[in-house]
């Protein structure tokens, strides 16, 4: 469980630098070095996202992740259920 | 169209159960400076938006902000998970329970209901995104408020990083304005 979630957490925070950097691209669409930065981080965050869809079933439905054997995505917990014990996370 | 993804964007970690502070969060959840006013309000003005790059904006915060109504959701779920009606009640939370049980409601945290006359919409940019701005500044200073009624380091991280994001969507639809009111005087002819 603790695997799991310390991938979560790293797909979290890179998934947020990717936010951050769409939200700057916004209004900087012609910054070079902020295109560069968000083309490395949405690389990492596919890789990392691939592997998580694959450990442990879809992040995303809708044809985004596949799932394995059976059907995953109905699987708990939800992301409101997640109960992190004192100083997992 | 939007896809969910099954994680929140930031960790939520409630270890016990304060309904007194699951009261006061509902200001976020369904109050007039709300995420879910956030969210609407910039959703719903996007299409109206003058330039690629303000649509482009409007669009990706209404989204962002669509994740932090779940964040605060699942931060008032966690709280009042497993209390019973008696304990709602010395909480403040007795007509709640009595209307709701323990669902989620988009109500502010005296229990005034959610409504579309917290938002406005303009189709100018320069008045839409000065309301928009208003609306981080008086989200921030809730967040601010919030953070004084608890002493649990779990919901002030969260919440402080919430707050954060009040000031990083302030600052760029300022950047969207400044964007804004150069494209249009460069455009009018009088």
């Amino acid at each position: 469980m603790d695997e799991k979630y310390e991938l979560l957490k790293r797909i979290q925070a890179v998934e947020f630098a990717a936010i951050e950097l769409t939200l700057f691209l916004d209004t900087h669409p012609d910054d070079q070095a902020a295109l560069r930065d968000y083309n490395r981080v949405a690389q990492e965050l596919m890789e990392l996202k691939k592997e998580y869809a694959a450990k442990y079933g879809p992040l995303m439905a809708y044809g985004h992740d596949s799932s394995e054997d059976y059907w995953k995505w109905v699987e708990e917990p939800w992301p409101w259920e997640i109960k992190y014990e004192r100083g997992q996370v | 169209m939007w896809i969910y993804e099954k994680k929140l964007e930031y960790p939520v970690r409630v270890y016990s159960r304060d309904l007194r502070m699951a009261k006061f969060l509902t200001a976020q959840y369904g109050g007039p400076d709300s995420e879910l006013s956030a969210s609407i309000r910039y959703l719903n003005q996007r299409y109206t938006m003058p330039t690629p790059r303000t649509k482009g904006l409007l669009t990706d915060i209404g989204t962002e902000e669509m994740a932090h109504w779940e964040i605060v959701g699942t931060m008032i779920y966690r709280l009042i998970q497993g209390a019973t009606p008696d304990e709602l009640e010395r909480a403040g939370l007795g007509s709640h329970y009595a209307l709701h049980d323990k669902a989620l409601f988009p109500a502010d945290a005296n229990g005034v209901p959610w409504t579309a006359a917290y938002i406005q919409a303009h189709a100018d940019p320069v008045a839409d995104l000065h309301e928009d701005l208003a609306a981080e500044q008086k989200a921030r200073a809730t967040y601010e408020h919030l953070i004084c009624l608890t002493d649990d380091p779990g919901i002030k991280d969260t919440l402080r990083w919430l707050r954060e994001r009040e000031v990083i969507h302030f600052q760029r639809f300022g950047e969207a304005l400044d964007h804004v009111q150069g494209y249009l005087s460069s455009k009018k002819v009088f």
